[in-house]
């Protein structure tokens, strides 16, 4: 049995369902993510471990026991809110001394924990200020703080680091990590960031309208993205519609506004409505003579290591990401043909779903 | 309720473009409120100071001139401290039971859920509706010598007891009268809170009763501060509840001021002693105000 298992738990805000149906299992000293859009229920989820949302159905059990029912202050989770949630009339010190002090740790004990603490997040000389004194990034890292100085067996994190520079929030990532390792603090973390997600978590599940859609590795979730909608919400892709035109034993040809394309076999029948998704890291940019598809460049984008290239072609326009390794770049305007391995491409069955908002936020 | 003008840039001369002049409209907005303040309290106000000053002769009455031995005879005077100590007395009682009473009430009120919340708001509310006078006078009929509290007290055999005519009864009944405007700014600041601040005391293992202590009840001060102030205030002032319940003996502040202007027909007496208590509600209130309020600014702003 999994440390931390929730089954089949739903809440219900009359007729709306914020949550459905979601079943989770964390190992101890795992890190799991939750990624989804805005109101996807993530949020819900999170409060529901935590006990200050009740479910309206399944069960909740930490470590073999059923907390579906207990008081929130007897789960004893360590806890960082979305909105922080700092004692406002607390200094910085007595808000992350806080917990400790809930716990009985004698006085002596807690303020070398409390700094401790601090300047794990960078704080130290902030430990006499109030909360409304403090930046909105300076409030989240003492949320943060507030929850690791407790040690607790569970660390539920609601967009810890949403508010850090890149520079602070790759450093608190790190750390995050290191403490999980070196302690096993078993981690569920919210966040909107996918590049987040996937450089810290063991596995990231993705919601999408209060519902699980994939539960998996970072790599594999990128990989193999079981839905449309995974594909479009986790990295950049471009989709193409098609319909199955050949499928012979392990191959397969999909025939995309008259072009063949080869593509792995995974029980394809002819004629059958497809979408394949294709991430722009697998494209490769070749001679017009010798690609797959031919286009020109319509504009391009540096983005230091690498280069974007959006290609317009027969299919519309297709985006490519080539690595910056220091030779000269195609210019705008210039024929290219584009060329890839048939194991790359991801063929999700069915017509692809009409312009969904995430994909102008994600691949705009 | 005063006028506050911000700030302006003072105009160097020569420098006569239109954006800089002085900005005439927050004037012209303030103006009907500062002339009704200044019409309806301020003027009374001054002419009962003016008054407190007059001379006094029980056979001729007013006479005008100028005297201090008003003020002196009220400061001297045992009869008159008794009465400023005792409003003074009551007027914390009151204050005091109304924060007991009235706080949590407030809490629970900010805990129910939507039907429940407005119905008990307006349960809290409804009283106001009701003039002080009335529930004074319910409040002697309820505790007279033939009133059901009596008559229970017989059939219970404890006996007849003197109910009315008590410190104790007017403290009652100024609760009474009073609970609302404390529960009011109490559940106005506890709307403020975010929810998730008491959650979060709860979630490093608080009990409901200290999150309560260490969390809600700091951050909802201001509100029982100005409670507090209110109710004091109020109480000090108040009338119409120790006129019918106090009866003829147990005077407070208020009772006086009324006696020396209808039965002693002494104005200018029961002008100095309203406005001693002025300055000395004055002077509690703000004392009271900077010591709690002094200790909060910098956490809560
Ligand atoms: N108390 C509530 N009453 C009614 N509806 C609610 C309540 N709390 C949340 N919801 C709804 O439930 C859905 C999920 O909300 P939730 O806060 O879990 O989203 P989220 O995934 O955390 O979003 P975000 O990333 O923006 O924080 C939303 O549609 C929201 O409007
Ligand atoms: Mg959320």
């Amino acid at each position: 049995m999994s440390f931390l298992e929730l089954k089949n738990i739903t809440k219900r805000y009359g007729p709306l369902t914020a949550v459905g149906d979601v079943s989770l299992s964390v190992e101890k000293g795992e890190f799991v993510s939750l990624l989804g859009p805005s109101g996807c229920g993530k949020t819900t989820t999170l409060q529901m471990i935590a006990g200050f949302v009740e479910p309206s159905a399944g069960t909740i059990r930490l470590d073999g026991r059923d907390i579906t029912r207990a008081k929130a202050n007897s789960r004893g989770l360590g806890i960082v809110f979305q909105s922080y949630a700092l004692f406002p009339h607390m200094t910085v010190f007595d808000n992350v001394s806080f917990g400790l002090e809930m716990q009985r740790v004698p006085k002596g004990e807690r303020k070398p924990r409390v700094e401790e603490a601090l300047s794990l997040v960078h704080l130290s000389p902030y430990a006499k200020r109030y909360p409304r004194e403090l930046s909105g990034g300076q409030r989240q890292r003492v949320a943060l703080a507030r929850a690791l100085v407790i040690r607790p067996p569970v660390l539920l994190l609601d967009e810890p680091l949403s508010n850090l520079d890149a520079k602070l929030r790759e450093a608190m990532q790190f750390e995050l990590r290191e403490i999980q390792r070196k302690v096993g603090t078993t981690t569920v973390m919210v966040t909107h960031d996918q590049a987040e997600a996937f450089s810290i978590s063991d596995r990231v599940v993705v919601m999408e309208a209060g519902r699980i859609t994939q539960i998996d590795q970072p790599y594999r979730i990128y990989e193999h993205p079981e839905t449309e909608f995974i594909s479009r919400f986790v990295g950049k892709t471009n989709l193409l519609p098609g319909k199955v035109a050949t499928a012979t034993g392990a191959g397969a040809t999909v025939s995309l506004a008259g072009i063949a394309v080869p593509v792995e076999n995974a029980g394809l029948s002819v004629g059958e409505t497809v979408t394949l998704c294709i991430r722009p890291e697998k494209l490769h940019l070749t001679a017009p003579s010798n690609g797959l598809l031919t286009g020109r460049v319509a504009d391009r984008f540096f983005l230091g290591s690498q280069w974007l290239y959006h290609i317009d072609g027969p299919l519309g326009t297709i985006m490519v990401v080539t690595p910056n390794d220091g030779s000269t770049p195609a210019e705008q305007g210039a024929p290219v043909g584009l060329e890839w391995s048939p194991s790359v491409v991801r063929v999700h069955r069915g017509a692809m779903a009409e312009a969904p908002d995430v994909a102008l936020e994600v691949t705009g | 309720m005063s006028a506050s003008l911000p700030d302006t840039a003072p105009a160097s001369p020569g420098e006569d473009t239109p954006q800089r002049r002085f900005p005439t409209a927050p004037l012209f907005l303030s103006a009907p409120a500062a002339l009704l303040f200044a019409a309806l309290v301020l003027t009374p106000l001054f002419l009962t100071a003016l008054l407190s000053f007059n001379q006094f002769e029980y056979a001729t009455g007013r006479t005008g001139g100028f005297t201090l031995e008003h003020y002196l005879a009220v400061v001297t005077d045992e009869y008159y401290l008794e009465i400023f100590l005792r409003t003074f007395r009551i007027s914390a009682l009151a204050t005091a039971i109304c924060v007991v009473i009235g706080v949590p009430e407030a809490y629970i009120l900010s805990r129910m859920t939507n039907p429940w919340r407005s119905i008990f708001l307006l349960v809290i509310l409804a009283p106001l509706l009701v003039s002080v006078v009335v529930r004074a006078f319910g409040w002697s009929m309820l505790l007279g010598p033939e009133g059901p509290v009596n008559g229970a007290l017989i059939a219970l055999g404890i006996g007849r007891m003197k109910l009315l005519y008590s410190e104790g009864t007017v403290v009652v009944a100024l609760v009474h009268v009073m609970l609302p405007f404390m529960v009011i700014p109490v559940w106005t600041s506890l709307q403020k809170l975010d929810p998730a601040v008491e959650q979060a005391a709860l979630s490093f293992g608080a009990s409901r009763a200290t999150a309560i202590v260490r969390v809600v009840a700091p951050q909802i001060l201001p509100g029982i501060l100005s409670g507090s102030l209110i109710v004091f205030g109020l109480s000090a002032s108040a009338f119409a509840i120790p006129g019918l319940l106090g009866g003829r003996r147990l005077k407070m502040v208020a009772t006086v001021v009324y006696d020396q202007y209808l039965s002693d027909l002494n104005w200018p007496m029961g002008a100095a002693v309203a406005v001693i208590l002025l300055a000395a509600n004055l002077i509690i209130m703000l004392t009271y105000h900077r010591m709690v309020e002094g200790h909060y600014r910098r956490r809560l702003g």
